[in-house]
């Protein structure tokens, strides 16, 4: 529990200095935008921080997730209905992800490396498939889509007709998936693996871990996160753009996945780490729009807020856990 | 040689040191004279490497004095002793296997010039590394290559080398043979002798007591953390060190009570097996039940590496391997766990356990399919169980929560038994399985053992502790170069004959004799060692 404490700590700072910096930031209202920005953040925090327990690192999130919502995009302009354009993406998201975990366990080729080159090429791709794609876009050409889009966006983002947030289904969607990686990862033998795989695989291996085939399920599980990340940005936002779609998101993940808690070394962290780690990112870039402040200067708060988390994370964790 | 003990080169009195749940030092004393060579001998666990360790500055002595030509001195860190001219050697060497020869000759120590900016000065090293490798025998041309290329004998002098270059006044080694072959063996005689006559004066541990016959003048026995005995000159004979070094009844030491003659039926059985990676030679063996089979070797003769390809770690080749008269196609550990065998391997804290992790989580491990139901695992009858197995190991831990690095090598070792008895495995590997373990913790794990052995798990046991093997074993199959050299019955075990076989001589009584002519029926309970 120590190991939560300090992102815990560092959340409610940032949620007080929210409320009380402007009458309007702690409305109901502004609250659940956040938590649907959270929503869509987490997902990609749980697989990023699958991929570290397991002792790896996956740097294509972001360009899985702008791949995948140009994808979803254009397939849905290619007259593909929208809940089969949603499941085609996602099987694209577990393609990336078997390839990824393939080439990691069988080449033996370093999870850094791959991720990088999958970087860059899911990224090309997206541009390959097109420059823009929006929502609009695709009912202009298929208008028998309308009905079924909106309740496709009704259900996995929570907005209506009009483009209202009724409420944050994206936020739901997060417990619902920390519930189940939460679960296996806490009750059953294969989150047991997945530790003892990020710890000492070979010590996993020993004691007849099917070490390759864990480490391909965790790559394949992130990926589909980031795919499904994917199709959530395009029925959140109303257009998407194949160069900047999802871009630098894998930090954001992987920087989610530290802050609740995960060792870049492997073998630790938690399902509510991953929440709470991820709940982060969007609470500040909300305070920092609030205190009226240039978006120039956001990454630089950004950066320096984060380092203080991480600062007071290490704090809390070497005074509960002295070790020799 | 005579020398005189009036200032010793290095004097140690009642060092005195204690480790969680150990008294690793019972004030202990030594004595080297300049250009004198001491041996220091004892079982494992007698404190000889801790001993070592205090001396060359890794750990502080709780108490007792070390004095250096009179002096009495205090190292902090081991560079303080480098400094002072005391330098050891690993028995797990401390070179930086991805750097040149070179490189680990000067590293820290680098020849540079042009002030802070260090440059390197890799003409003038690359000199003086000649000059220190001819003193050790090496060939200048090794100066290049990468240390991993290089053989364990060579990496060896290579350690040596660095230690002359820093002026070493009192070189200590541990174990230094322990991976080399015979010639690169004698070698290392040769440089040591020629260290004596510089008055360097040596501290050599080893288990090896033919070797200490041959190069020690003095021998110094450690038992249990205590000063056992000394022996010098003519009197530095075999026998005498093994009773100064064991100083109890062999018998009571390895309990084996339910030996019985190889005669239970065949558990494993390698015909003419061979795995990728390994010699070309094809091993064939027979593992019985209700049998120890110990595996003799020098480090290097494939003994590891075989038991881990059986146990599906290396790619098989060829040949067949049966297990209960079944023949057998392991492709992955899981194939061998499942078929009911159980590997404790030589190397704990990599493969044997998950040091960061919970001692429960370890023993729960491979068992997790048996601790799970369809929602998962269980974890109140996970806990219940946990605390079972380290109850009925004797595992000494606070609790099932604790971190397994935290744990006396001789508790984590049992922690890797408990998390394979727990599967009741037919066939048991076991590689070094008493390395690093303190007496009380061996004693336990022998009578373990033995108790196995008489419920008639076949157990195979790789060791290279010759007490061990002689004490534990029913049978001893000996390896050397990756073939199987020769095997001993009950009646023909000693040092000596396995030695013969795993120096690659040849024991003639012993290797052209049928399997189960001689089988003596449960003879004697006592080794034949000593």
């Amino acid at each position: 529990m120590t190991r939560v404490l300090g992102v815990l700590g560092l959340l409610i700072a940032l949620y007080a200095a929210l409320i009380l910096s402007n009458p309007s930031a702690g409305k109901a209202d502004n609250l659940i935008d956040v938590a649907n920005i959270q929503g869509r953040y987490g997902l990609i925090t749980i697989g990023a921080a699958l991929v570290i327990i397991v002792g790896g690192i996956d740097l294509s999130i972001g360009s899985v997730v702008g791949c995948a919502a140009v994808l979803f995009g254009v397939l849905m302009e290619g007259g593909i209905p929208p809940v089969g354009a949603v499941l085609l993406t996602l099987l694209f998201g577990l393609f990336v992800g078997l390839a990824n975990g393939l080439l990691i366990t069988q080449l033996k080729l370093q999870p850094f490396l791959v991720t990088l080159c999958g970087m860059f090429i899911y990224r090309g791709v997206a541009r390959l498939l097109g420059g823009t794609v929006s929502r609009t876009r695709a009912l202009e050409e298929h208008p028998e889509f309308a009905d079924a889009l909106r309740q496709v966006r009704y259900v996995l983002v929570g907005k209506d007709a009009t483009g209202e947030l009724i409420f944050p289904a994206q936020f739901l969607l997060l417990l619902l998936a920390a519930l189940v990686i939460g679960y296996i990862l806490h009750r059953t033998a294969y989150g047991r693996y997945w530790y003892a795989i990020g710890y000492n695989d070979q010590a996993a291996r020993y004691a007849g871990i099917a070490v390759d085939r864990y480490r391909i399920v965790v790559y394949v599980l992130c990926s589909f996160l980031a795919a499904l990340a994917g199709v959530l940005l395009l029925l959140d936002m109303p257009s998407v753009q194949s160069d900047s779609g999802g871009l630098g998101l894998e930090l954001y993940a992987i920087l989610g996945a530290v802050l609740g808690g995960c060792s870049l070394r492997g073998g630790e962290g938690t399902a509510v780490g991953m929440v709470l780690g991820a709940m982060v990112l969007p609470v500040l870039e909300n305070l920092v729009s609030f205190r009226g402040l240039k978006s120039d200067v956001i990454p630089a708060v950004i950066g320096l807020t984060l380092l203080l988390g991480t600062m007071l994370d290490e704090w809390i964790r070497r005074r509960s856990h002295p070790r020799p | 040689m005579n020398f005189t003990m009036s200032t010793p080169r290095l004097e140690v009195s009642g060092i005195r040191k204690q480790f969680p749940g150990v008294l690793a030092l019972d004030g202990v004393s030594l004595q080297v004279a300049a250009g004198e060579v001491l041996a220091v001998v004892g079982e494992n666990g007698a404190g000889k490497s801790t001993l070592m360790k205090i001396i060359a500055g890794l750990y502080p002595p709780d108490q007792g004095t070390i004095r250096l030509d009179g002096q009495p001195v205090h190292f902090a860190s081991p560079a303080d002793a480098m400094a002072a001219g005391i330098s050891l050697i690993h028995q797990e060497l401390n070179l930086a296997e991805n750097l040149s020869v070179q490189d680990n000759l000067f590293l820290g120590r680098e020849l540079t010039w042009g002030g802070r900016l260090r440059l390197l000065q890799t003409s003038a090293m690359h000199e003086r590394g000649a000059a220190l490798l001819q003193q050790v025998g090496l060939p200048a041309d090794r100066l290049g290559q990468r240390v991993e290329y290089l053989s364990p004998g060579e990496k060896q002098l290579v350690e040596i080398a660095r230690a002359l270059s820093l002026q070493t006044r009192v070189l200590i080694m541990d174990e230094p043979t322990s991976s080399l072959t015979h010639k690169e063996t004698e070698r290392l005689y040769e440089v040591i002798r020629s260290l004596k006559q510089a008055g360097v004066s040596v501290l050599y541990i080893s288990h090896r007591l033919a070797e200490v016959q041959r190069c020690a003048d003095r021998v110094a026995v450690l038992r249990d953390g205590r000063n056992a005995g000394e022996l010098r000159g003519a009197d530095i004979q075999h026998d005498q060190m093994v009773r100064l070094m064991v100083g109890r009844d062999l018998k009571q030491y390895y309990p084996r009570q339910h030996r019985r003659a190889p005669s239970g039926p065949v558990v494993l059985r390698l015909d003419h097996f061979r795995y990728h990676g390994g010699p070309d030679h094809a091993v064939s063996l027979e593992v019985r039940a209700g049998e120890v089979l110990g595996m003799a070797g020098l480090v290097g003769a494939g003994r590891t590496e075989l038991a881990e390809a059986v146990f599906g770690i290396r790619p098989w080749r060829s040949g067949q391997v049966w297990l209960n008269g079944q023949p057998l196609r392991i492709r992955h550990p899981r194939d061998a766990i499942a078929a009911g065998m159980a590997l404790i391997p030589e190397d704990r804290r990599h493969h044997g356990l998950v040091l960061e992790a919970a001692v429960g989580f370890n023993l729960s491990l491979p068992n997790l399919d048996r601790l799970s139901g369809l929602l998962g695992i269980r974890r109140r009858q996970e806990r219940r169980w946990q605390q079972e197995w380290i109850e009925r190991l004797r595992i000494r831990t606070p609790s099932a929560d604790q971190c397994t690095a935290l744990l006396s090598g001789g508790n984590q070792q049992k922690i890797v038994y408990g998390k394979w008895l727990a599967r009741q495995p037919r066939l048991l590997i076991l590689d070094e399985p008493t390395r690093g373990v303190d007496v009380g913790a061996k004693a336990e794990i022998y009578a373990l053992m033995d108790e196995l052995a008489g419920q008639g798990v076949a157990i195979w046991m790789i060791s290279s502790d010759m007490e061990e093997l002689l004490g534990m074993s029913d049978r001893i199959v000996v390896m050397h170069e990756g073939r199987v050299a020769g095997e001993l019955l009950r009646d023909q075990l000693s040092e000596e004959a396995v030695m013969q076989l795993a120096t690659g001589g040849m024991a003639a009584s012993a290797h052209s004799l049928p399997r189960d002519a001689a089988a003596p029926a449960n003879a004697s309970g006592a080794p034949a060692s000593s």
